[in-house]
């Protein structure tokens, strides 16, 4: 069992957990993931690690209510359990590997999409712990959805803020961004990290290709295991099939086959929204629709 | 009755069963066990016993069952194995125990396997469980995987008075037992649990969630946690596809995928949250065990299921039972038949599947005769669920990750039959993370071999 040490709601429909997995604290990286299951019946669900405390043993995860199991998830409270907590899971970031000294002459550009902060917050964390500044584009749809801005502001060089509807900082997508940042202010990057929904994650590396932008982006596709038993999170890369939890979840954006990880994404949708009708709707509804 | 043939075993109406997880075969009750019992010629050299990896004294245990002294027959089964609810149900007793057996010559070969399920099943209604007499020593042993082959040396290290630790990487205990072999072939809570209990009975601690090689490696386990040697018993759960087009479609997914969402998952039940595409029309690609349960468990979720396997019935690597059963529940077979490529739809589901038809030809490496296509012989199938069956290998994951831990081409861990000694001092291994995919039995002679292997090596160091 897993001890809730705080559970937040840090944005509409956006939820932020401190954990208590010691094993997990003591070796996870930037990049890296967990799954947690809430109870017996629950699912195994995928969340990529937000922030960690090797010395309080604590993981805190951020996650979005988007289907049946992030809805249950949100219900758990502080002093709550999460029956399984497994980790740290993928690859980690490539510059954790990479020698230091090469990783300080780099210029990084983070894009961060949505729920897809949380993940990049390690990072840009790590960076700065090493002494290095980069560049942080932080994208949502509205100025409610914008999350972890404090702390992002605290460890990146630049921050921008963005919003699809002008209601917060910039106005407009995050591609947009980085095309004034690269073309307006001549801005030159070695390297630019896209984490968010795929759909952004595919129209910055349309962008990222044309401005000759090496991109590494963050790969979500449906999961099981994680652990390389099932194959549930094929994608393909260049021309080979990769599996996300093991190989990644981390790859070369340009070479990422978005279409297809999309289509996949949706494999269990009608499924799923029945599972979600059942939990909102109860006894009222179960069994009549499976 | 003239003792020439097996009393029969009860099992469920195919037609019933085919839609319900239930135990597919119902077992003996007491009578039949004595009477079939009755049957053994308790052999002065019992030929079964050679048949047997993890060696059980078959004539004793079986004797007993006659005398209807079933507490006996358990203490002399538990002597040799750790998990007999399991092998009763799950060995290939054909080619094991009861292909040896002298009453085999001339008519059926005494159902050792179902006698061993029957006595197992008692002791667990009976609340009999193995004594526990254990010196502890105070030496601490890591065990990865907990398996067959990691149930049964933490068992053995147990008994000798270590102290044992099993990590696991999924959140239940039991490896193919929990993930792979379905419901109706062996039930998660009645048989595999109770056996996971009777191991942690002997002293053995579990510890899920852990993945070992990702944060925690073997080599921490033993430099910084602790612990003097390490049993690597990991399983081979990577999971192999065609390399065909369309085979990243929505609806293709290995066997592996489909059995743990489940099995481990248990998304057959109404009330677990994990999915499941059930699917219409089902192919599964395969012709093993792993394919037979694929293919029954789709057909108890309700579809139409097909199995392509490219050579005969005859290379059926499938135990005779299984292919039995499903036939009986109503799976269908097209033999020598192969995919080439997976048709999909606009919006990335698979919609069929293209097939060459096959013939055999000269005989292979292997000595089975290599199935070769026969040019223009394509057509297509439609499907909307494809199921990849086509073997398994070791997880790159532990080896990569431990220093001086070696492997063969194959990517199995080298390790010595008799012992588990691998190439690194100080850890053992076995099952099929050396073989590759193989059998419970011989999982759980390999987790024998290395719990001798741990205890000479504790003892060696003791000097
Ligand atoms: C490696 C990895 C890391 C992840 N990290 C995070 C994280 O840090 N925070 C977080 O909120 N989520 C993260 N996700 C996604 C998260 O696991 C899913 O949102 C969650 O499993 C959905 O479960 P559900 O049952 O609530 O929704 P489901 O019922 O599975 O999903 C409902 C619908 O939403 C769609 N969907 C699934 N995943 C996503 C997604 N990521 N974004 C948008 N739509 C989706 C599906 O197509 C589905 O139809 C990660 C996924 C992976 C594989
Ligand atoms: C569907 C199916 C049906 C089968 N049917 C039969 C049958 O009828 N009869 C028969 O005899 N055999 C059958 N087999 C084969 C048999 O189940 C296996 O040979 C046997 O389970 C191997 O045992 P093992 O202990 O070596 O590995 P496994 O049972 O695979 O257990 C390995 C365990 O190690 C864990 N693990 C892996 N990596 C790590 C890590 N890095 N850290 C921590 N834990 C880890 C895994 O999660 C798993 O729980 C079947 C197999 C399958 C898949
Ligand atoms: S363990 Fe398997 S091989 Fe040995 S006696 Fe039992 S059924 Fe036969
Ligand atoms: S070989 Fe057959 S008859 Fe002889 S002891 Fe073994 S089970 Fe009994
Ligand atoms: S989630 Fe099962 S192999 Fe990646």
């Amino acid at each position: 069992m897993y001890k809730i040490l705080k559970a937040e709601l840090i944005a509409d429909k956006i939820y932020l957990m401190d954990v208590e997995a010691p094993r997990i604290a003591k070796y996870c990286e930037p990049g890296q993931f967990i799954i947690a299951k809430i109870d017996e019946v629950g699912e195994r669900i995928p969340l990529t690690i937000c922030d960690f405390d090797r010395e309080k043993g604590i993981v805190t995860i951020v996650f979005q209510t988007v289907g049946a199991s992030t809805e249950r998830m949100a219900e758990l409270k502080e002093g709550d359990f999460f029956r399984d907590f497994t980790g740290p899971l993928g690859q980690a970031s490539e510059f954790v590997k990479d020698d230091l000294e090469e990783v300080k002459k780099r210029k990084y550009l983070f894009v961060a999409g949505g729920v897809g902060t949380a993940p990049v917050y390690p990072q840009v964390k790590w960076m700065h712990e090493h002494g290095i500044d980069v560049d942080v584009i932080v994208g949502a749809k509205t100025k409610d959805l914008i999350i972890l801005e404090k702390e992002m502001e605290a460890v990146a060089g630049n921050l921008y803020v963005t919003t699809d509807d002008g209601s917060y900082g910039r106005s407009g997508m995050v591609t947009a961004v980085i095309e004034d940042l690269v073309q307006n202010q001549s801005k030159k990057y070695d390297v630019c990290v896209a984490i968010g929904p795929v759909i952004m994650m595919k129209f910055v590396c349309l962008l990222t290709k044309k401005l000759e932008l090496p991109t590494i982006v963050s790969m979500n596709p449906i999961m099981v295991d994680g652990t390389g038993m099932c194959g549930a999170c094929r994608i393909t890369v260049g021309d080979e099939v990769k599996f996300a939890c093991v190989d990644g979840p981390e790859f070369d954006g340009h070479l990422v086959h978005f279409d297809e990880a999309m289509k996949r994404q949706q494999m269990y949708k009608t499924q799923e929204g029945q599972a979600l009708l059942r939990l909102r709707e109860g006894d009222t509804h179960k069994g009549n629709c499976k | 009755m003239n003792g020439m043939n097996r009393i029969p075993v009860r099992e469920q109406d195919p037609k019933v069963r085919a839609s319900n997880f239930e135990e597919v075969c119902l077992g003996y009750n007491a009578e039949e066990a004595m009477e079939e019992a009755a049957r053994c010629l308790n052999c002065k050299n019992p030929r079964c016993v050679a048949g047997c990896p993890v060696s059980i004294d078959i004539p004793r245990f079986i004797q007993h069952v006659k005398a209807g002294e079933f507490k006996e027959a358990y203490d002399v089964i538990t002597e040799s194995s750790a998990l007999p609810a399991v092998c009763g149900r799950v060995c290939p007793q054909e080619s094991q125990c009861e292909g040896k057996c002298v009453r085999g010559i001339k008519g059926d070969p005494v159902a050792i396997g179902k006698l061993e399920r029957f006595v197992a099943d008692w002791a667990a209604e009976n609340g009999v469980v193995p004594e526990v007499k254990n010196p502890k020593n105070g030496h601490k042993i890591a065990v990865v995987g907990s398996g067959p082959a990691g149930l049964t040396c933490a068992g053995d290290l147990a008994k000798l008075g270590y102290d044992v630790t099993i990590f696991e990487a999924l959140h239940e205990p039991g490896g193919v037992l929990v993930y792979g072999i379905p419901e109706f072939r062996l039930p998660k809570q009645k048989v595999v649990a109770h056996e996971v209990e009777n191991v942690k009975r002997l002293g053995v601690k579990i510890e899920t969630n852990v993945v070992i090689g990702k944060g925690t490696t073997i080599d921490e386990l033993l430099d910084e946690e602790g612990f003097e040697a390490a049993f690597i018993g990991s399983g081979a759960g990577l999971p192999r596809f065609m390399g065909i087009p369309g085979e990243t479609a929505n609806g293709v997914m290995s066997a592996n995928e489909y059995l743990t969402r489940s099995n481990l998952m248990k998304a057959f039940r109404d009330d677990y949250d994990t999915p499941i595409n059930p699917g219409k029309k089902v192919i599964v690609v395969g012709g093993g065990n792993v394919a037979m349960d694929a293919a029954r468990t789709a057909l108890r979720l309700g579809a139409e299921v097909h199995i392509v396997y490219r050579r005969s019935e005859e290379e059926l690597p499938a135990r005779a039972e299984e292919v039995h059963h499903a036939k009986e529940e109503g799976v269908i077979f097209d033999l020598l038949q192969n995919p080439t490529e997976i048709l999909v739809d606009e919006n990335g589901w698979t919609k069929g599947c293209k097939i060459i038809r096959m013939e055999l030809g000269e005989p292979d490496e292997s000595g089975r005769r290599r199935p070769q296509e026969i040019p223009g012989s394509e057509y297509v199938m439609e499907a909307d669920t494809i199921i990849m069956s086509l073997g398994t290998s070791p997880n790159p994951l532990i080896a990569s990750t431990t220093e001086g831990l070696e492997t063969n081409k194959r990517g199995c861990i080298i390790a010595q039959e008799d012992n588990g000694k691998s190439t690194k001092d100080g850890v053992y291994a076995g099952g099929d993370a050396v073989t590759g995919a193989a059998t419970v039995i011989l999982a759980m002679q390999a987790g024998k071999a290395g719990a001798r292997g741990i205890d000479e090596y504790i003892k060696s160091l003791e000097k």
